[in-house]
């Protein structure tokens, strides 16, 4: 008996960005790291079918292309700085989309950071570098999905590279460098175990979803997963205009971010309140104020204010605290709590 | 839509309607026909099925029924590594024709993946097959073999599948031949994509599950996904009425976690206005417009017994607070756990070669010594290329707490000993040893937490502990050991913290001191 072959849906485009219903933090938490990828990254934690990976993949379609010399396995701007080993010979520069690579769940050390080219050691004899995921991710995203539930191992590597920016792989008689400077994003249900606090402070930006609690905006997102599964055309002939005029927002945004003001008011009140909130270091009030640049150069303003810094405050600093484990209600809340001590 | 009008084609297809409403079946195995069917017509779309049975005829039947889904069956099982899953590099063939050759994993194709053990299945596995999942190019079978109530699918996969069926209740003698009809599937799958559906379907859907304590939008997408097979197996051009209500049986009754008290009444919830503007094919409106969400309601209640609904509602919540652990596997030696990073390092008692680390570390150095050597050999291996595997290999600790929430201890200092509790909560915090909270009052004693590393569960559990009534310590030590040799049973090193209010009475504390 010959059973019918399965028809295999077409390859598609991501869920689109600007087509995700509610979940206002997540998605500005992500305009705001594309509009400046210094922010250092989003994580998104919470509870299942909340659309976390949704909004993640689909993030890469907002993001700008980028220009790199042709076949540079790091995504090099300019010839000079294309790695030797890589022995590039072109110098055409080439546009392509930023890389948005996923680091699986299952994922080797060697697929990470690299390892010896089996292939021409085996027929050549040479010692020959085959490059890994933080190559690829040079320039670009990485994406960690269940990032709660990554190997240690590969945590203790990622924090490293993250940290200096560089891949060191010192391995198998290799002795390599490269630039792997990328953006974080990671998503996960913290009910499936917790982060550990170094990875933590990596992220720049940390976000909390909850699925919608109001009947209406749950049958939205129905219908429009249902629209986008069974009439995928006419769906995204809508949303890919949305999506593209928010792309044209981003650029414009990062166009606008270098003449952008800051008052030595919003420096004092970021300063205060990251000594109310105590946060560990100074990260907590660089990421606050870079945060707050992004969102004031998104929403067209010419110099950052106080409501700015209001509205990624909690993103910013919530995942700084000194954790207290048995604090229910959560550090966002005593971030929102400080702000109106603080930030009247 | 505009295509979507001409039925002709179609008329002449073949139609479930027969074996679904077949009056020669009992209730039960006609659901676990009506689920089969469905999952032949849209295997990925649909996820796939939790089979909650044990191992019998009745479960060989079934699984002999997904021969009708159209996709070639892998069997999987809790310990499959990633190699497997997702590919490696096939030794044999690389050394052979010098060039790299690649394994193709499981999921490298579509398939229908048969978890088997699925209630053992680690969080890891879980992860990685949720994510497979998320593309809908497989659909997974989960054999739960899960004889506790605690042992269930881990959630994160459990919220993937659109049907569950649960085999142990069903009597052999109900077991008759399942009639999938390929042709039957076949048509069903042809009219799928034409099939419409009413506006009010998603709002009915979606009500009737917040109406049941559902929280995961996934599940009224896949019971639309459902309704839309269902009209396509039995027929409709549209979805109707009765398809909206048998998908919301099927996928919503073992995920409820509440129960509207008045079925007869309207659910509490706001209901949306039937009005429909946007609806542009008025003249050929699929099913009546009016889907009362109380008849559905109702027929999601009348679909599986109360008693299996409490139990699968208590495991769920079991599962959730188990954590990262879940169904832990006995952590010991080198051999088991999660494989890390290989080791150079001659292999001993108890510790494997591996191989494809031995081989790589080999590779570069094979020319040079290929021409120094005095043999002809086809790979040269010295003892400095020796690497060895090394797991995760690590026994973590529970600490359960029992807590005295008795009426002389509410009335002199629950209070204190919550805070007492919190203390030693957050010094277990820091250690990262895992939790389990058993509370004794009243009339007998009660395990408040499964272990767990969730301190936040915890300290809500507590703070949300009731006092009043007797002091059952018996129940309480009773309980703890039990807990206690549960988890050593899953590779945990247990340990007892009875905490009760300040010693008042020495008879008892000394039984404290001498358990």
């Amino acid at each position: 008996m010959t059973k019918p072959a399965p028809k295999l849906p077409t390859p598609r485009q991501p869920f689109p960005f600007s087509a995700i219903v509610g979940q206002g933090d997540m998605k500005t938490a992500m305009i705001l790291t594309a509009i400046d990828p210094g922010i250092g990254g989003v994580l998104v934690f919470g509870d299942r079918g909340t659309g976390k990976s949704t909004a993640v993949r689909a993030l890469a379609a907002l993001l700008p292309p980028i220009e790199a010399v042709e076949g540079c396995p790091i995504n090099a701007p300019r010839r000079e700085l294309c790695p030797d080993w890589a022995e590039i010979t072109s110098d055409r520069i080439v546009t392509r989309p930023t890389p948005v690579v996923d680091l699986p769940l299952g994922v080797t050390e060697d697929r990470v950071v690299g390892a010896l080219d089996i292939e021409r050691a085996l027929t050549r004899g040479e010692k020959a570098f085959e490059p890994g995921l933080l190559a690829r991710a040079n320039r670009g995203y990485l994406y960690i999905d269940e990032v709660n539930l990554l190997e240690d191992n590969i945590v203790d590597l990622l924090l490293d590279v993250a940290q200096s920016g560089e891949n060191v792989v010192e391995r198998e008689g290799l002795s390599i460098r490269h630039p792997a400077r990328f953006v974080l994003v990671g998503s996960g249900n913290p009910e499936e175990g917790e982060l550990r606090p170094q990875l933590l402070d990596r992220f720049g930006l940390s976000v909390e979803v909850t699925s919608p609690r109001d009947i209406d905006t749950r049958v939205e997102v129905i219908r429009r997963r249902d629209a986008y599964e069974n009439q995928y055309d006419k769906f995204m002939k809508t949303w890919r205009v949305q999506d593209s005029d928010l792309q044209a927002r981003i650029l414009a945004a990062r166009v606008a971010l270098p003449k952008l003001k800051t008052p030595g008011a919003v420096l004092h009140d970021c300063a205060a309140l990251c000594l109310a909130l105590g946060s560990d270091g100074l990260r907590g009030e660089l990421t606050l104020l870079r945060a707050a640049r992004a969102l004031a150069a998104y929403e067209g303003d010419a110099s950052v204010q106080r409501r700015h810094l209001r509205q990624v405050a909690p993103m910013a600093l919530s995942h700084r605290l000194r954790r207290d484990p048995l604090d229910e209600a959560g550090s966002a809340a005593r971030v929102a709590r400080t702000l109106g001590e603080v930030l009247p | 839509m505009n295509a979507l009008k001409s039925d002709a084609p179609v008329a002449d297809a073949p139609v479930a309607d027969a074996p679904v409403t077949d009056s020669a079946l009992s209730p039960a195995w006609a659901r676990v026909q009506l689920a089969l069917l469905v999952l032949a017509v849209d295997p990925a779309g649909l996820g796939g099925l939790w089979l909650r049975a044990r191992v019998g005829p009745v479960r060989e039947a079934v699984i002999a029924g997904l021969a009708a889904v159209p996709l070639p069956v892998r069997r999987l099982h809790p310990g499959l590594g990633d190699e497997a899953l997702f590919g490696g590099l096939d030794l044999t063939a690389t050394l052979a024709e010098g060039r790299q050759v690649r394994t193709e994993g499981i999921l490298a194709r579509p398939s229908l993946l048969l978890l088997t053990m699925a209630e053992r299945c680690p969080p890891g596995l879980a992860a990685r097959l949720a994510q497979a999942l998320d593309r809908p190019r497989h659909a997974l079978v989960a054999l739960d073999e899960g004889a506790e109530a605690e042992e269930v699918l881990p959630p994160v996969l459990a919220d993937r599948l659109a049907l569950f069926l649960a085999l142990d209740d069903i009597p052999l003698a109900e077991r008759v031949p399942l009639s999938l009809d390929a042709p039957v599937i076949a048509a069903a799958r042809l009219r799928l994509g034409r099939v419409r559906v009413p506006e009010r379907a998603a709002t009915v859907l979606t009500g009737v599950a917040a109406s049941l304590g559902i929280d995961s939008l996934r599940a009224p997408l896949l019971a639309l996904r459902l309704a839309r097979v269902l009209a396509a197996l039995r027929g409709h051009s549209g979805v109707r009425r009765e398809d909206i209500s048998t998908a919301a049986e099927l996928v919503f009754a073992h995920r409820a976690t509440r129960w509207p008290e008045v079925v007869d009444a309207p659910p509490p919830a706001p209901e949306p206005e039937p009005d429909q503007p946007s609806d542009t094919q008025g003249e050929s409106r699929p099913g009546p417009e009016d889907i009362p969400e109380e008849l559905i309601l109702a027929a999601v209640r009348a679909a599986l017994p109360q008693s299996l609904l409490d139990r699968l509602a208590a495991a769920r919540v079991a599962r959730a607070s188990a954590g990262a652990t879940g169904a832990g596997e006995a952590r010991a030696g080198q051999r088991h756990g999660r494989p890390l990073a290989a080791r150079p390092g001659p292999p001993s008692a108890g510790q494997r070669l591996d191989l494809i680390a031995t081989l790589r570390a080999a590779a570069p150095w094979q020319r040079i010594r290929r021409e120094a050597a005095l043999a002809d050999r086809l790979v040269h291996i010295r003892p400095s290329d020796l690497r060895i595997k090394r797991h995760e290999d690590r026994s973590e600790r529970v600490v359960i707490f029992a807590v005295d929430a008795s009426g002389s201890a509410a009335l002199a200092r629950l209070a204190e000993a919550k805070g007492a509790v919190e203390l030693l909560l957050a010094r277990a915090y820091a250690k990262r040893d895992h939790v389990a909270l058993i509370a004794f009052r009243g009339a007998g004693a009660e395990l408040m937490l499964p272990p767990t590393r969730s301190l936040v569960q915890t300290k809500r559990r507590l703070a949300g502990l009731p006092g009043g009534g007797g002091t059952p310590l018996a129940a309480a030590l009773q309980l703890a050991q039990a807990t206690a040799v549960r988890a050593r049973a899953k590779g945990l090193t247990p340990i007892l913290a009875p905490r009760r209010k300040p010693p008042q009475r020495p008879g008892r504390d000394a039984a404290f001191r001498r358990w």
